[in-house]
Parts: C-alpha cells; structure tokens; sequence
C-alpha cells in the first residue's frame, strides 16, 4: 500500500474520465457489486437457513439439491456463502471506516500543525507501523476477545496508521497552496480551513487507499475468522468456513473450495478498482 | 557509515519505546480485572494471588510499565502462564523455525517475482506483461491459508509427493526438513513474488526510458546488455530495500502458514498463546516482531547508502 499523489482540482475531471474508461474496474466493479447484492439479498433469497442442520445431509458433494454441497453437520454450504459475504463485507468496509474515521483526523492535525504535534504523531505511527498488521490485529483481538466486531476494531485500528501517514504527507503538500494561505489570510480558523478546504483536496487518495485497504481487511477478518478469532460459530463467515473445511480435506474437499474461492474473487475486485483508482491518480500515466 | 548507523539507532529509540508502551498497554484492554482474565477457568484463589504477585498488579501503571522494561531490556519477557518457561526461552526455540521458512519464502519470491518483473517491464504492454500482471495480481488477492489448503489437497493428498505438516530441523536431517517445508514456503512466498514483481517491473521502467539506457543502446548493446548489465542492476536498489521491509509481512503471514502445516515456529507460537490466554507470550511475540522489523528497516536504509555511490557521497 503506498502514498498517491493528488491530482490538481482542475484534473479531477480528466481523473474520472480515464478511471471510467479502465475495463480492469469495470470486471472490479461488477465482481464486488455481485457479492454486495448476494449480501444484501441474503434475506430474501429462497435459501436454506444458513444454521438449519440435517443428519441426513452430512458431507453432501455438490447436487442439484445442494449447489454447492453441504458441511460436516448438513448446513447447505450455499446459505452460509451468501450469509457469510455479509460478515466478510461489512467486516471490510466498517473495519476501514474505523481506520479512516480515526486515520484522517489525526493525520490532518499532524500535518496541519506540524512542530511537536506532528513529532509525537509521527513517532507514534512509526510505533504502531513497526508492529506487522495481521500480527497486531491477532494481539488485538486476543486482548479484547474473540467476535466479529471485535476482530473489526481490531483491523481497523491496526490499519490506522496507514491513514495517519497519507492523510499527514497530502496535508504537507496542500497547505502552502495559495488557496489555503488565502483562506488564512482572509481569517478563517484553523478547523474551517482544514475542513473546507484542505480535506477536500485530499480525499481522493484517500478513497484509492480506502478501496485497497477494503481488500486487505477482508483478508485479515477471513484470516481472524480462520485462526477462531473473528466471526464465533455457528454464524457463517467464510474464513470460520475454511477453519471447518481444514479437517475435512479428504472427505468433504468442496467444503475448502468455496469459501476461499469468494474472498479470492472479492479481494481481487476491491484490488482492480484500487489499482484503477490508482492509474487514474498517477501523472506518469496521463 | 559507521556514525550514520549510530544516528538511525538513535532515531529509532524513541519509537521502540513507544512500541514497547503500547505492547505494554494491551493487557489494559482486557475487559474487567485482568487476573481473572489470565486466570481463565481457574478462579483458585491461590492461583490469582500468584498472579498477581507475579504481575505486580497492585502498583501503580507507570510503576508496572517501568518494572516490565527493566525486564525487557534485559531479555527477560516474563514467563509463560501455561508452561512455566521464561517467554524468551520459548521465543528462542521457535525463532530459528520461523526464520528458515521466512528465507525458503523470500527465495521463491525472488526467484520468481524478480525475473517477472523484469520480463514484463521489457515487454511492457505484451502479452507477457498482461500475463504477469494478472498473475501478480491474483498472488495478492489469494488468502495464503486457502492456497495452503488448497495445495495440501493437490500436492499432499491426492498426489502424495509431499507430507501435508510436520517440521524437522535442517541441521538434524535437511532433506526431511526441505520436503516438509517447501510448500510451507511456496504458499508464503506467493504474496512477496507479487510485491517484488510489481516493484521490479515498476523500477526496471523507470530506468529503462532513464538517458544513460539511450545511450547504451545508441553506442549499439545488445537488448540483453542493456537489461542485465545496466538497466537491472540500478533498478535492483529499490527492490533490495523494499525486500528487507517485507519482513513485517513475512512474520503475519508465517502465523497462518505454520498454523496451516502445523509447523512449531514464532507463528504458531503466538497463535497457540492467544487460545491460552498467555499474555505474557503475546506481548513478548509482537515486542520481538516490532524490533525486528525496525531491525530489518535499518538494515535496508544501510544497504540502501552501501550500493548507492550518489547516497554513499553525502554521508
């Protein structure tokens, strides 16, 4: 994940036309709205209960009953797909937003500021920086104890200082703009300027990092779910899934397929769009 | 060179004592009265009185924090709630395990992200370029624990070429040891092979439209002179450095792959510490996680200034 640089206000134009046109966001954009609309539709699809067990169904191969198989206590596996890409989704996107929401904040003080606020900021996300993500989200997470919303705060704190340091470094680089000494010549405080006309400058690689960081966090919930850290049984999430399929590789093999299948096809539609976010952004490409 | 290591040790130093406040901190995250939480099932009031005498508890938080570094600084990271054994004894054991996949991984990914990344910035556009491109993108995208899974299906279970799990030493027996770890590697080296692809071919473009490659080309070398002799060889800086910082993300994704192999390393370590509520291992695990990392960020920012002529000039 690395810092982008922002485009100047009169290329935003041009900066959505070239992401637009991009056929690598496009396959993104329709792989990830496929899994929100499976999520979102979860309720009112006709499936199975994703928890409704059968003794009768007990390591069923994909048939024209069960689609997709079924697990080691009869779930149909297709419920608990669709079920789950609610759990890994909304882990991705609130576990982001916990990072943005605390990221940004901090990251704009630090650099609007500068001096010792911005000494202490930065030694601070150095420190946390120094301390590998998955591995300070597994800390986390034992320390507050196992469940999802846990293993989200967990994720988003852990991918915070990556916001801290690109909100800090795009702040840098926009407050000498004349704009921003106008603003303050004119007498405006120091949150008007920072919120009307520094933040909104910097918010498009933001949005590139956040849709890159969405990625990595439903990699990290899966991973979580995988290690019984995130998502507690019996409700689905795939990375839980995948943790049950692991001890039944010779017997039930289609039980390991699909879970990790979808957070495959889901990381790889978030990392398309970032990456095109990214190419629109980069002035090397223009 | 040897005034500008002591300056970035000194640089760093406030920053681990931050990371060793903030590892520090963690066990004030544990909801209500932390000895109850270490304690587990076991509400034996003989058992939480050992533990907090051991921790020290009853006094004040910076009087803890600063018993606790005095303990660190002098490699004692506590001992062990479940075993008994000092916390630096088990991260000693384990550290070697962990290292040996982390170099097995590290050499898959730069046997194979390298040479991509260079064939894909020569045929910049190509079908080769495509080729590595989606290739690269799916080994970021796919979850090394699937992958694992996946492979021990394949190449374990149906193809019975290699044991599923199962760690021995290199230095008892390095074939067996080589067999059981090669997937081990494979699957935690397919993220890195990514990342250095995508950095090898992003820094090989860079140098490859630089004035120095027109020239060379001008005074009539071959198209593979140009790419190995003067091309990859200064588009090989960046990609040293950024592989001594990927250690970080070496030792995240050695936690899923050793507990996926069941492999007895630092990973599995943790992970084994986390479901037995052993603290005192946690904390230790992430503290020698961050000083190596900063470690390994020194080492590359040296290696950086020992290969660069330009940066070696303004020391």
């Amino acid at each position: 994940m690395t810092a982008i640089d922002m485009p100047a206000p009169r290329a935003k134009s041009r900066f959505w036309r070239k992401f637009r046109r991009n056929r690598a966001a496009l396959v993104g954009g329709v792989i990830v709205a496929f899994f929100v609309l499976l999520a979102v539709a979860a309720p009112i699809l006709p499936i199975a209960d994703p928890l409704a067990t059968s003794w009768t169904a007990i390591r069923l191969a994909p048939s024209a009953e069960y689609w997709l198989g079924s697990d080691e206590i009869g779930r149909d596996i297709l419920s608990r797909m669709i079920w789950g890409a609610q759990a890994s989704l909304m882990a991705g996107v609130i576990s982001v937003a916990i990072a943005v929401v605390t990221g940004v904040p901090i990251g704009l003080i630090a650099g609007y500021f500068g001096g010792w606020t911005d000494t202490i900021i930065s030694r601070f996300t150095d420190a946390l920086l120094a301390m590998p993500f998955l591995i300070m989200a597994i800390a986390l997470a034992a320390f507050l104890g196992p469940s999802l919303t846990n293993a989200m705060i967990a994720i988003g704190l852990s991918a915070m200082p990556i916001f801290i340091r690109l909100t800090r470094a795009q702040v840098m680089s926009v407050k000498t703009e004349d704009y921003v000494e106008g603003a303050r010549a004119i007498g405006l405080g120091h949150m008007a300027i920072m919120g009307r006309y520094i933040l909104p400058n910097i918010t498009p690689p933001i949005i590139v990092q956040a849709t890159l960081t969405i990625a990595t966090a439903i990699i990290a919930e899966a991973s979580l779910s995988f290690l019984g850290l995130g998502q507690q049984a019996p409700a689905p999430s795939w990375g839980s899934m995948l943790n049950v399929a692991k001890n039944f590789l010779t017997q039930a093999p289609w039980m390991a397929w699909w879970p990790g299948a979808a957070i495959f096809l889901v990381v790889i539609g978030f990392n398309l769009i970032g990456d095109a976010l990214r190419d629109a952004l980069d002035p090397r490409e223009h | 060179m040897l005034i500008y290591i002591a300056k970035r040790l000194l640089v760093a130093l406030p920053t681990l004592l931050i990371v060793s406040m903030l590892v520090f901190g963690l066990q004030m995250l544990l909801p209500g009265d932390p000895v109850l939480a270490m304690a587990g099932e076991d509400r034996d009031p003989e058992t939480l009185a050992r533990i907090r005498a051991q921790l020290n508890l009853d006094d004040p938080v910076p009087v803890q924090y600063l018993r606790w570094l005095g303990g660190v600084v002098q490699g004692d990271f506590g001992t062990s709630l479940r075993t008994g054994q000092p916390v630096s004894e088990l991260i000693l054991q384990k550290l070697p395990v962990t290292i040996q996949l982390a170099v097995m991984a590290m050499i898959f990914a730069a046997l194979i992200g390298i040479p991509a990344g260079i064939i894909a910035a020569v045929r910049k556009g190509g079908v080769l370029d495509w080729t590595a491109n989606i290739v690269a993108l799916s080994g970021l995208s796919i979850p090394n624990f699937w992958l694992g899974i996946m492979l021990i299906l394949l190449v374990s279970v149906n193809l019975g070429w290699l044991p599923a799990s199962g760690y021995e030493s290199i230095f008892v027996d390095p074939v067996r040891s080589l067999e059981t770890m090669i997937m081990p590697a494979f699957v935690l080296g397919t993220g890195l092979a990514a990342t250095l692809m995508r950095h090898t071919r992003s820094s090989m473009l860079g140098v490859l439209s630089a004035d120095y490659i027109r020239t060379a080309r001008a005074k009539g070398l071959t198209g593979r002179q140009v790419v190995l002799k003067h091309s990859f060889r200064n588009a090989l800086l960046p990609v040293i450095t950024l592989s001594a910082l990927l250690f970080g993300e070496l030792l995240a994704g050695a936690v899923l792959t050793e507990q996926i192999f069941t492999i007895p390393g630092f990973g599995k370590l943790i992970v084994d510490a986390v479901f037995n509520r052993d603290y005192a291992v946690v904390q230790g695990v992430v503290l020698c996680t961050a000083v190596g990392f900063l470690l390994m960020n020194l080492i590359a920012d040296v290696v950086s200034v020992l290969l660069n002529p330009r940066m070696r000039a303004a020391l």
